[in-house]
């Protein structure tokens, strides 16, 4: 059975959903305390939503530099696959494992609401889907605005690392951008939370596709 | 040793926190026309020399301090 590692900083507060959401989905689960230096034998690694180090500073800017996700970085570079999901995505970003940085929404209002995203492109992290499918997952971020320099970010287009967008831009981001890859197509992360949307009873089971989709990853890795 | 880090938004990087302070100063009758909101550390730290203090101060400032996507930094005495 594929294991997640999940894991939990100070302040993390969507670790059990995401452990519940992987668990759904007939993986196992473990949570990596930020100050282990090793994944507890994970495949996969999901760094989950939640106010790391209480935002300060930069937002994840504080949980990028602990040990536990030194131990990200080495599997990452091993081709592992690693899904930063809302602070998750703001870990990675300063961490240099993904490209760009989240700023405060341009409304400087926090969102919470569900979030319609369209497909740019197949990918493995999106198993099912294809180039203008529609996802609904909910958002709950102050910080969402993604941000890189044009220039950057008409490579990233050029190399395929965006993989979804907001139908309509909650936060700010730039082109509407929702979820961004690294190059090697390993590391993905978004503001909103699949793990959230893996349950009917919750209005969308969406979240499952990316959450699948690292399941794959960690199966059968990019480029192999 | 002392050393007084500056941290600034990028020139050209959207700053929805000074743009939120120029709105409530302009409410209060104030005409000021642009606000950047930063954010100032002061670093006490060991080092040989001020040569040294800078160096290392820089080197705290491109690491953490600031994120040189979006910030600029200065170090100051």
């Amino acid at each position: 059975m594929t294991r997640v590692g999940v894991l939990v900083f100070p302040g993390s507060c969507d670790d059990r959903d995401a452990v519940r959401a992987v668990e759904l989905i007939g993986a196992e689960a473990v949570r990596v305390w930020h100050g282990d230096d090793h994944l507890g034998g994970a495949d996969a690694v999901i760094v989950p939503g939640g106010f790391s180090f209480g935002d300060h500073l930069r937002c994840g800017a504080l949980a990028a530099l602990s040990p536990a996700m030194a131990a990200v970085r080495a599997h990452a570079d091993s081709g592992g696959p690693v899904l930063g999901v809302c602070n998750g995505f703001q870990v990675l970003t300063e961490a240099g494992l993904l490209p760009g940085v989240l700023r405060p929404n341009a409304s400087l209002r926090f969102r919470c609401h569900d979030a319609a995203l369209l497909a740019e492109r197949e990918s493995p992290w999106l198993p099912g889907t294809a180039a203008g499918d529609r996802l609904t997952i909910p958002i709950k971020h102050h910080d969402g605005a993604w941000f890189a320099r044009p220039e950057q970010v008409v490579e990233l287009e050029r190399r395929g690392q965006v993989l979804l967008r907001y139908a309509q831009n909650p936060n700010g981001s730039f082109g509407s951008i929702a979820c961004v890859t690294n190059e090697r197509g390993n590391v993905a992360g978004l503001m909103p939370h699949p793990e959230h949307a893996v349950d009917e009873l919750l209005g969308s089971t969406d979240g499952r596709v990316l959450l699948q989709g690292l399941l794959d990853l960690a199966r059968t890795p990019v480029g192999a | 040793m002392k050393v007084t880090v500056t941290v600034r938004p990028r020139e050209g990087i959207l700053d929805p926190q000074g743009e939120a302070l120029r709105r409530s100063l302009a409410g209060l009758g104030y005409s000021v026309s642009d606000v950047r909101a930063g954010k100032v550390f002061d670093l006490e730290l060991e080092a040989a020399d001020e040569a040294d203090a800078r160096r290392i101060a820089d080197e705290i400032s491109e690491r953490v301090l600031s994120n040189p996507l979006i910030e600029e930094y200065e170090v100051g005495a």
